[in-house]
């Protein structure tokens, strides 16, 4: 990826050192991080089977798959548009990775790679309805979301798909590399990957053309496509990458169930969008990080599980989370404000 | 800081709310988790447990994802359930393959585990308190029968094509009818996903389709309100049989709409969930399979207290 200026001299780690605490928009992560830490700290106090290692590895765990469709989401929302079909998507991917592995017996790493390109090819499907015949984000990924839910049935059958004979795809997302060489962080895979793809994915938002041209085009569109930059190549790139995310996150949700649920999917989207909002990424486009999605995806996942094992009744959990979703909004709107 | 203040107040709510679930007490803890919530049958589900809870003294919490398409989510439940170190765990598996390595973790942790509704597909479980969907399916078949005269068309609508429930009830009606009524020929069977509206839709086309029909089964409570939904827009004449309760399946057997249906015994599969685990716990020996029984009610008992006591709004 050629990037676009070149004042890169500086060590890398200062750059990334200035970035988190000095710039304004750090500011908010530190918040962000600081409610997810105050989240942790009551919680720890309020039950005393919260701070266990155990249920720690199951909050990670459960934050994966709502964790890598929020980096999917990133990239669409930094961009001003927005994608209803992570979630089914995601199943797609799933199914897919089902067809070649079961069905057809091929190897591992084919499965892995027809789950990806799956989803690349998803997305450029939406990206290029949106970029070229003009229907907007919303309705073009709606539109997909029903297309790909209806595909996951049809092709698996209405049945879920096991992998019972692919040794080592459960290993994909339950097993632990991190716990084999220090058994006493066994942080499965899964979250491992989550991790990874978070580095990769923050460097291609801050550090590449790619990421400039999102942020551009969430910004102004118009000012972009008139100093001359294909915007509509640019879209297309940006939803064909979060399709080739949702490949991961199908391959996340398959390896931890063992099987391609094809009747699940649905309402995942919104999970990652809150996530996304959360961290404090606008909806009107152009602003955004990485790490704060990642923080908002744990806020969640905290969240839920705290209250769990509090046994807050379940009916109060969900009134919960989205009064906590529409104050943590508000308090950020009230700060943007506060600091113009 | 706002933002954390926010928070901070938000979880103080929280905490009241958790203070009045979950008193400390050394009183053993037994979590259920359910394959649904909101709907009125896993209400009346936690309601049967609650009260086994109030008899053996026990802690009861439920829960269940919001769709049976979610089985990551109940694999959470689960998993947050087992972080509270419960004294035993009652589990409808949504899928139970996908369940086995924390199903296992907790037979290592030596917390017996007790199946309920449509269980789990391993050993793992100390017993299963269920229906015999197959039965209580065969029971409305012969009910269905009878009514229409032993001959003619009938058609079903069925909840899922995939879950155990769903193939049971389905099976359960159509070889009854096969094997015991030859004159009666099933002519549909369709699927509305257990949801008041598509069902509705699904009775309507079959209605439409097949103008001879006779009567329709509708396999559970949003299936049965679909169907007679679609007898009420269409005005016709047909036998309506269903199955589960709620209002709208009651009040349509009151006004003679909808024929009778089967009741499980969703009450019964709560309280016997929480007392088989109850006597895991104390050693004692549980069958393989709890039947926490059916009935098939009608306009003519549906207030006799002992349907009326299993039955749900």
């Amino acid at each position: 990826m050629p990037a676009i200026d070149t004042p890169l001299a500086r060590p890398a780690a200062l750059a990334v050192l200035k970035n988190l605490f000095w710039r304004p928009a750090a500011r908010q992560k530190l918040l962000a991080f600081a409610s997810l830490v105050a989240l942790l700290v009551f919680f720890t106090f309020a039950s005393p089977n919260f701070m266990e290692v155990d249920n720690l590895v199951s909050i990670l765990q459960a934050t994966a798959v709502n964790g890598v469709l929020a980096i999917a989401s990133t990239f669409v929302i930094v961009s001003a548009g927005i994608d209803l079909s992570v979630g089914t998507l995601m199943t797609f991917c799933a199914v897919m990775a089902g067809v070649v592995l079961t069905n057809h017996g091929m190897p591992l790493p084919l499965g892995v790679a027809a789950a990806i390109a799956t989803g690349a090819l998803c997305g450029l499907v939406s990206g290029t309805l949106i970029a070229k015949l003009k229907i907007p984000p919303f309705i073009a990924t709606l539109g997909m979301m029903m297309l790909l839910k209806g595909l996951s049935l049809v092709i698996s059958g209405t049945k879920p798909i096991y992998f019972n004979d692919t040794p080592g795809f459960s290993a994909i997302s339950q097993d632990s590399l991190i716990g084999d060489l220090i058994p006493a962080l066994p942080i499965p895979n899964a979250v491992l990957i989550l991790f990874v793809l978070a580095i990769v994915a923050s460097v291609v938002l801050e550090r590449t053309a790619l990421g400039r041209y999102t942020y551009a085009i969430g910004s102004n569109e118009e000012a972009i496509r008139l100093s001359g930059v294909n915007v509509d190549f640019w879209k297309i790139v940006v939803y064909a990458l979060g399709g080739g995310i949702c490949g991961i996150a199908g391959l996340l949700i398959a390896s931890r169930l063992n099987s391609a649920q094809p009747a699940l999917g649905q309402g995942y989207e919104l999970d990652a969008i809150a996530a996304v909002v959360i961290g404090g990424t606008s909806l009107s486009g152009g602003s955004g990080t990485i790490l704060g999605t990642i923080i908002g995806a744990f806020i969640m996942s905290v969240l839920t599980n705290g209250l769990r094992i509090l046994s807050v009744a379940q009916e109060w959990q969900t009134v919960v989370t989205g009064v906590i979703i529409i104050l943590a909004v508000w308090a950020d709107i009230l700060r943007r404000r506060t600091r113009a | 800081m706002f933002k954390k203040t926010v928070i901070a107040a938000a979880l103080c709510v929280a905490a009241a709310l958790a203070g009045s679930a979950g008193a400390q007490q050394p009183q053993p803890y037994i979590p259920l988790i359910s394959k649904g919530f909101q709907h009125q049958f896993w209400q009346a589900v936690k309601a049967g447990a609650e009260q086994a809870g109030k008899d053996y003294n026990v802690r009861i919490t439920f829960e269940g994802p919001e769709t049976e398409a979610m089985v990551d989510k109940q694999i959470d439940m689960l998993s947050s359930a087992l972080a509270k170190h419960p004294s035993a765990i009652g589990f409808a598996a949504l899928d139970s393959q996908a369940a086995l390595p924390l199903l296992k973790k907790a037979q290592a942790a030596k917390i017996p585990v007790i199946a309920f509704d449509s269980g789990v597909d391993s050993d793992i479980p100390a017993t299963t308190a269920t229906t015999d969907n197959k039965a209580a399916a065969a029971l409305a078949a012969d009910k269905m029968a009878q009514l229409i005269g032993d001959a003619g068309e009938v058609g079903l609508v069925v909840h899922d094509q995939t879950s155990r429930t769903g193939i049971d009830r389905r099976d359960g009606f159509v070889e009854r009818i096969k094997s015991a009524h030859p004159k009666v020929k099933v002519v549909s069977v369709q699927y509305g996903a257990g949801d008041h509206l598509k069902s509705t839709e699904v009775a309507k086309a079959m209605l439409q389709a097949y103008p001879n029909l006779k009567g329709i089964f509708g396999s559970n409570e949003g299936s049965a309100a679909g169907v007679v939904n679609a007898v009420r827009e269409t005005h016709r004449k047909i036998v309506v049989i269903g199955y589960d309760s709620g209002k709208q399946q009651k009040d349509a057997i009151r006004e003679g709409i909808e024929a009778g249906a089967i009741t499980q015994n969703p009450v019964g599969i709560g309280y016997k969930t929480v007392e088989a685990a109850v006597k895991a716990l104390k050693g004692e020996k549980l069958p393989k399979v709890i039947d926490t029984g059916f009935y098939w009610y009608d306009k003519t008992n549906i207030d006799d207290p002992k349907i009326a006591a299993v039955l749900y709004n």
